[in-house]
């Protein structure tokens, strides 16, 4: 019984993303105003040659920092989780 | 780990980090940035890990020193995010005729290493957060499943 | 409805997370499960990134770039989080299996389902 319900419902949302796949825009034409703005203007704004690099330290500066907060907590949680082996040897 | 994968990974090294480092410095002109070149960096350190004893790398390297360096990295961060404070959050203060102020001439240019405002200075914070947290991930993954065999 | 089908990248992204939904619903082994997540996760960034392509385009850099079309950067960027917190999600789950594996001795999922006290 759970078995059967597993299958069909994985079936199911197989078949949703094939559907959606063949109804979003043709491969290679994106709709885009703000990238045009960001290419044009990105030289004379923020200084660099990189556009990419610009878009992610000074027009999406925020993004940059939740991602070094979530960076920073993983590791901390990774070295707790390790820490209490070195005092059961010890004693 | 055998005699030639030892002395393979002697001569490369080097090298490894070298180029971890160049990624690192030249994210506003090339392709890169600060994660790119932190994780290159970080893998050119699995290496040594895998290549010698996790505890023999142990000695050299150890955990509260790596702690540091992250933290440091996460503070110049910050610091340089609020030191244009007196505009708006994460103002890029620094485009003007400063250390690194100028300003690229339009269209397609060789690099010039002096531009892009604060941007450097961000891919070294950054930087340095990512070689410390991912050579602390792996050097303490590293030490306890050696732990479990030694003590089995 | 005729207008996207020739969308191959994005039917080969459909094919990749059904795959790796089958992965992590039907098997029992955990190392498995944590395999099925991170073959999702590199599905959902190449979708990120495959929707900011634009045809004949350069990759988005002022030094020397031969032409003025250029494709997208702003997926580029986000896709950049994306795969940090994805490496941060598999280490973390990693260090669970080893610690399971410490306390009950087995990695498989049903022997490790009921809550002791």
């Amino acid at each position: 019984m759970r078995k059967t319900a597993t299958i069909i419902s994985l079936v199911i949302v197989i078949v949703l993303f094939i559907v959606t796949a063949f109804l979003m825009h043709p491969f290679g034409q994106p709709p885009s105003d703000m990238d045009d703005y960001i290419i044009e203007n990105a030289q004379s704004e923020a200084g660099a040659n990189n556009v990419v690099s610009s878009v992610v330290f000074d027009y999406r500066g925020y993004d940059t920092l939740g991602e070094a907060t979530i960076l920073f907590t993983a590791v901390t949680a990774v070295v707790m989780l390790f820490r209490r082996r070195k005092e059961e040897t010890i004693n | 780990m055998s005699k030639i994968v030892r002395t393979i990974t002697n001569l490369l090294t080097p090298f490894i980090l070298m180029f971890g480092l160049y990624v690192i410095m030249h994210g506003h002109i090339t392709p890169g940035g600060g994660f790119q070149g932190g994780a290159v960096f970080a893998s050119g350190i699995a290496l040594l890990i895998v290549a010698f004893n996790s505890a023999k790398v142990q000695e050299k390297l150890k955990e509260r020193h790596l702690s540091v360096i992250e933290s440091s990295g996460a503070l110049m961060f910050i610091g340089l995010a609020f030191a244009g404070l007196g505009i708006t959050f994460f103002y890029n203060f620094m485009v003007g005729s400063s250390i690194f102020g100028q300003i690229p001439p339009e269209g397609s240019n060789p690099g010039y290493m002096w531009t892009a405002g604060v941007i450097p200075l961000m891919n070294i914070a950054v930087g340095l957060k990512v070689i410390a947290g991912l050579s602390a991930i792996v050097l303490v993954m590293a030490l306890a499943s050696s732990n479990i065999r030694i003590d089995e | 409805m005729t207008e996207g089908i020739f969308n191959i990248p994005f039917i080969a992204i459909a094919a990749l997370i059904g795959i790796s939904l089958y992965i992590m619903v039907v098997k029992r082994n955990l190392i498995k499960i944590v395999m099925g997540l991170a073959i999702l996760e590199a599905g959902v960034n190449f979708f990120i990134v495959s929707l900011g392509y634009r045809s004949g385009g350069a990759v988005p850099i002022y030094t020397n770039v031969p032409q003025k079309l250029m494709v997208l950067p702003v997926p580029q960027a986000l896709t950049l989080t994306s795969i940090v917190i994805g490496v941060s999600i598999t280490a973390l789950m990693l260090s669970m299996i080893v610690l399971i594996y410490r306390h009950t001795g087995s990695i498989d999922a049903e022997k490790s389902r009921k809550l002791k006290g």
